[in-house]
């Protein structure tokens, strides 16, 4: 299921499954596992490929590598090695902001856009949350409405086993989203160039990225879509997964018809 | 030996239940906590004793950088460093130290170090740090970065402090057209550059670098920690380098602390050092230690730290452990003469004043420690040195 492929000399660790149209789907700052029930649940209607961004996971951690916009030229260069056509791409989180930063460059092989919790614009007096400043436990309760699912995440984040993974990608996410935090305040002025159909699906209660965040994106992108899901924090993926896949598959479906 | 007096300046009248309310007195402590008159008595007070230490016949003084904190109230000890620089006649002012790569553009201080070396006759010592993780977060600077920045911060600096400018600098970071500072250091090649750290492979090896020779200063650390890292340095200089480090090239910073007896310092000494560690330092490994400041390895030992940071401090664990040191004017120099045959350095910085200590203890400190302990730490020499214990680097 995962192979590791080579894109000019970066070895890339990418999650491939399933049959269908294509989704090319984005992770967040804290990574993605090996098999996640939901790319699983994706993978019975698309041809899902989920990749390790560079300097996270199990992907190389070039010298290249400074920031979001670094990362949208490198998906560019993945999908014409891959050869990529007509995809449906899904960005959570600061996998939303590359997504954007990539449909900005070109929207050339993209059939549509969706922006999960998406980081990557600055909405001026709503601040987003500083992940790096808090501990796992507050971390958890930031990112998760259940506290199960919140003492969870603090499990994983100090467990031993993992201290190579969490450190990899956290020393990344802060290399990319340091300052300004989780934005790029030049992002807005080049959202009018998304020119396919986008669709932002938001937890009500993200307390990482607020959901005025959702109507600000709905605002600057002509003809997006929006979808809150109720009781759902920053990680729809894990916290409402039934929900994240059939909001994402309805919207694809509907876009691609 | 040389000796200096090493101030922090600490907002002494910090709320002590401030930890109720804020998560440490780093980045996130009000300013509204910071009373402008208590602050004017406060920069006065401290500049005096650091004056006083020169008159006493002090090898140095020196001065520091932190930002947004109750901890010590020197955003810019360039500022102290000047204002210390037309008070003083001899000794050595030491910046230790600026952060040179939290700056957008580091030649500010480059500029200004000159002008004080130019001022005083080449009494410059400059630090180089890359900045405690706290002044991430309050400078917006990348810590994923930090390494790599200083050392183009450093290269930027001492390129323009030896070059004939103007040349252009071209680097990751940093790009000028048009490098060429006025003034040029008084001190050539440039002031003697040190290297404080709380224990860190990746500075030692940079610093012991044969083409930088830096001073390395272990501040706040176990008698234990500070062996194991200065026999550090001098094995590096031996297997990795080449070369023998000289004694000068080593240096030791502590909190100090005398009076008549060993037990009435003890009891002087308690709620003032007991301040510093557990207030005045408290931060979250957070706020210490924010993603990238560390490499993986470091990161791993630092699990430990971490704790010792967490943990309720008392003025009995620090004397035995060695991190402070607190007696009678016989008993600690006793303790430094034994550290200085076993461990070499050729330099002793003395944190005379800390946390809430009180202008008439610290001046009393100050006296006792001029009178009864330097002159004697100001004799030994290289020869007093037993010669290195590679078992202790391990």
């Amino acid at each position: 299921m995962t192979q590791t492929i080579d894109v000019r000399g970066c070895k890339t660790n990418v999650r491939r499954m399933g049959k269908g149209p294509t989704l090319l789907f984005l992770h967040g700052m804290r990574g993605l596992d090996d098999d996640p029930p939901f790319l699983r649940q994706l993978a019975a209607r698309f041809d899902v490929v989920a990749p390790d961004h560079p300097g996270f996971g199990k992907s190389d951690d070039p010298a290249w590598l400074d920031s979001i916009g670094d990362l949208a030229y490198f998906y560019a260069d993945f999908i014409e090695a891959l050869s990529l056509r007509e995809i449906h791409l899904v960005g959570h989180s600061i996998g939303g902001w590359i997504a954007l930063q990539l449909a900005v460059r070109s929207c050339e092989r993209l059939r549509s856009l969706s922006l999960v919790s998406s980081a990557g614009i600055r909405v001026k007096g709503i601040p987003r949350a500083d992940t790096f400043m808090v501990s796992p436990e507050e971390l958890g309760q930031l990112l998760f409405v259940d506290g199960k699912l919140a003492r969870e995440f603090v499990e994983r984040e100090s467990d031993p086993q993992r201290f190579g993974f969490n450190f990899k990608n956290q020393v990344t996410s802060a290399k990319l989203t340091w300052q300004p935090r989780l934005c790029d305040p030049q992002l807005e002025k080049w959202l009018h160039r998304v020119s396919v159909p986008t669709f932002i699906l938001w937890g009500d209660s993200d307390r990482v990225i607020p959901p005025q965040y959702a109507e600000a994106l709905h605002a600057a992108i002509a003809g997006s879509t929006v979808k809150i899901l109720p009781e759902c924090g920053h990680v729809p993926t894990v916290e409402k997964p039934d929900e994240f896949v059939g909001a994402i598959a309805g919207f694809i479906e509907k876009a691609a018809s | 030996m040389r000796v200096f007096m090493f101030h922090l300046m600490p907002y002494q009248y910090m709320d002590m239940d401030y930890q109720k309310r804020y998560r440490a007195a780093w980045v996130v402590l009000p300013n509204t906590e910071f009373d402008p008159k208590k602050g004017h008595e406060l920069y006065n007070r401290y500049l005096d004793e650091l004056e006083l230490c020169a008159e006493l016949g002090f090898d140095g003084i020196a001065v520091n950088e932190h930002h947004q904190t109750a901890y010590g109230l020197m955003p810019s000890p360039v500022v102290m460093a000047s204002a210390l620089s037309r008070r003083t006649k001899d000794c050595k002012i030491a910046i230790l130290g600026n952060a040179f790569g939290l700056r957008e553009h580091p030649l500010t201080l480059a500029e200004e170090h000159a002008m004080i070396d130019n001022i005083t006759a080449g009494r410059v010592i400059t630090g180089m740090v890359r900045g405690v993780g706290c002044e991430y977060f309050s400078f917006g600077a990348n810590p994923a970065q930090s390494h790599d920045r200083f050392h183009e911060a450093h290269d930027l600096v001492v390129r323009a402090w030896t070059e004939p400018g103007p040349f252009a600098f071209e680097g990751k970071f940093y790009n000028f057209e048009y490098v060429n500072v006025w003034p040029r250091p008084y001190q050539q090649p440039h002031p003697p550059i040190w290297a404080p750290s709380m224990g860190s492979l990746e500075t030692i090896e940079w610093a012991s670098h044969p083409s930088r020779k830096y001073v390395y200063l272990q501040n706040y650390s176990a008698v234990k920690s500070v062996q194991r890292y200065l026999t550090m340095y001098r094995a590096i200089a031996e297997k990795t380098w080449g070369y023998t480090a000289a004694s000068e090239q080593l240096g030791w910073g502590a909190p100090t602390y005398l009076a008549e007896t060993d037990a009435k310092a003890r009891d002087e000494a308690q709620v003032h050092i007991e301040s510093l560690f557990n207030k005045f330092l408290a931060k979250t490994p957070e706020m210490m230690f924010p993603p990238g400041y560390m490499s993986a390895s470091s990161a791993a030992n630092m699990e430990q730290h971490k704790k010792q940071i967490r943990g309720n401090v008392t003025v009995d664990g620090l004397i035995e452990q060695g991190i402070i040191l607190c007696g009678s004017p016989k008993t600690v120099l006793a303790r430094l003469t034994e550290a200085h045959k076993l461990l070499g350095f050729q330099n002793f910085l003395a944190l005379l004043q800390f946390g809430t200590l009180p202008r008439d203890l610290t001046e009393k400190n100050i006296r006792l420690f001029a009178a009864e302990v330097m002159p004697a730490l100001q004799r030994l020499t290289d020869k007093e040195f037993v010669g290195m214990d590679l078992a202790a680097a391990g």
